[in-house]
């Protein structure tokens, strides 16, 4: 390793959230509830910075993301720089008001692969997840571009209640979209997703009978395509590693370039985050306290400290800790260790049996 | 199983590059960054779209002074793993 003076590993990928604007309105998004708004927004030339920086500190990966990255005028302008980096583009994108011209240019900037999100599989449902008519004909049709432009196509679909019986529509869905990868992910309770988990959280049988349903299409689309699924948290026996540790392997810049160890990371209250406009990213990922705050294990306390799992979960999830537990240190309440199980069981449950209508994300 | 005269070939959107910073080669795709060992590298390195397994497999015996079964199957083995990722293309 030639950047860092301590045994703390270089970044391997970098989220860029490069602007909180999108036309959805998806009642789990994962920006934070207060959104970042325009006028706050990095200018390109910082952008071009924040990348740069972040191949000198051993980023391979870049993840561009927002709200809808697309609402950038400059995106080509950023991809071109970056690609001339040798950094790997990933777009993520809710494909909505992207026409082929602009895909055109994208793809000539140097573009690496789109990740594109679907809703849910018909465009009634997806519209009304999505609180935005018309968004399911320009997905399809955006995917239409990108994998006739020969761009690797992933189809990403965040999983709950209103969609999670049709997955294997979802999948199909994906097959015939020409995707190579599907990514099922699984709505995550903080954020707007915490004020929605009344509407939005399945219950155990959906899990279980979707998770089914995933392994028989893997094995029949093997080689056509892949999909990648976790286990949605709350009904785990263990967390997830998230993010494969505190200030481990990623980190993620905000719109007006807040760096973060996770984009969560903001709801837990007490930690300072700092900005690449006014510091220097390696100086962050090394020294800040907010990244070492949680880095590997000896903040733990028990049952983590002693677990043969923590490095493996490295404690679970701190934004989800500290969002159950009011400790952002606690061990992940999803854990079958945790003292918080039982309750956060009980709160599934009830949220799962509830019929309440859900809040669209909103500015 | 793919014919010997099979070309592959790394379609856009998964690249092999050197990583500098940890002074390694590495196979970048779509949300996977993957080490080659240094059997999968020399693959790798040959693999430009335009040679044939068999070519592919003929400079690896030839360079490595090693069992032309051997490698066929090495390589083989390799090309199906990354064929189950959708990252390789073969024509
Ligand atoms: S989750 Fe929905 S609302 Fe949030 S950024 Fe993505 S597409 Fe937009
Ligand atoms: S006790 Fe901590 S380290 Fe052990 S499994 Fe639970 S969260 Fe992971």
């Amino acid at each position: 390793m030639t950047v860092g003076s301590t045994d703390i590993p270089a970044p391997m990928g970098l989220l860029a959230e490069l602007t909180h604007r999108c036309p959805l309105k998806c009642p789990y998004c994962s920006n934070p509830v207060e959104l970042e708004r325009r006028s706050v927004e990095m200018s390109t030339d910082d952008w071009k910075k924040v990348f740069s920086q972040a191949q000198a500190l051993g980023v391979l990966q870049l993840h561009l993301s927002g709200g809808e990255p697309s609402a950038r005028g400059d995106l080509e302008e950023i991809i071109a720089h970056c690609s001339t980096l040798n950094l790997y583009t990933n777009l993520i994108t809710a494909g909505v008001g992207i026409p082929k011209e602009r895909w055109q240019a994208l793809a000539d900037a140097g573009l690496d692969h789109v990740q594109l999100s679907v809703q849910a599989p018909t465009a009634e449902a997806n519209d009304f997840v999505a609180g935005f008519d018309g968004a399911f004909r320009a997905k399809i049709e955006s995917a239409g571009h990108v994998t006739s432009l020969g761009l690797p196509l992933t189809i990403n679909a965040v999983i709950h209640r209103h969609n999670i019986n049709t997955i294997e529509d979802t999948i199909e869905l994906a097959a015939s979209c020409g995707a190579r990868r599907l990514e099922v992910a699984h709505v995550q309770y903080y954020g707007w997703g915490l004020k929605n988990r009344q509407s939005l959280i399945p219950t155990r049988e959906a899990v279980l009978d979707c998770m089914a349903k995933i392994e028989a299409a893997r094995e029949r689309l093997s080689g056509s395509l892949v999909i990648d699924a976790v286990v949605p948290d709350y009904y785990a026996r263990f967390p997830k590693p998230c993010m494969g540790g505190w200030g481990a392997r990623s980190l993620n810049v905000t719109p007006s370039g807040k760096v973060l160890p996770c984009h969560a990371a903001e709801t837990i209250a007490g930690l300072t985050f700092e900005s690449v406009t006014e510091k220097p990213l390696a100086e962050i990922w090394y020294e800040s306290e907010s990244f070492n705050k949680f880095r590997g294990t000896t903040w733990m306390p028990e049952p983590c400290r002693s677990c043969d799992r923590r490095e493996i979960d490295w404690g679970g999830c701190r934004c989800q800790a500290f969002a159950f537990t009011g400790r952002a240190d606690a061990t992940d309440p999803v854990c079958e260790k945790s003292t918080f199980r039982n309750r956060l069981s009980e709160i599934a449950e009830a949220d799962a049996a509830a019929e309440e209508a859900f809040e669209y994300r909103s500015f | 199983m793919f014919e010997e005269d099979a070309k592959p070939a790394l379609p856009r959107g998964v690249k092999l590059q050197f990583d500098s910073a940890r002074d390694h080669w590495v196979l970048l795709g779509p949300e996977r960054i993957l080490k080659p060992d240094p059997v999968a590298l020399e693959i790798l390195k040959r693999i430009d779209g335009t040679k044939s397994i068999d070519q592919i497999v003929e400079d690896l015996t030839q360079t490595f002074n090693a069992d032309r079964g051997q490698i066929l199957k090495d390589v083989r083995a390799f090309l199906e793993g990354l064929s189950d990722k959708r990252m390789i293309d073969i024509k």
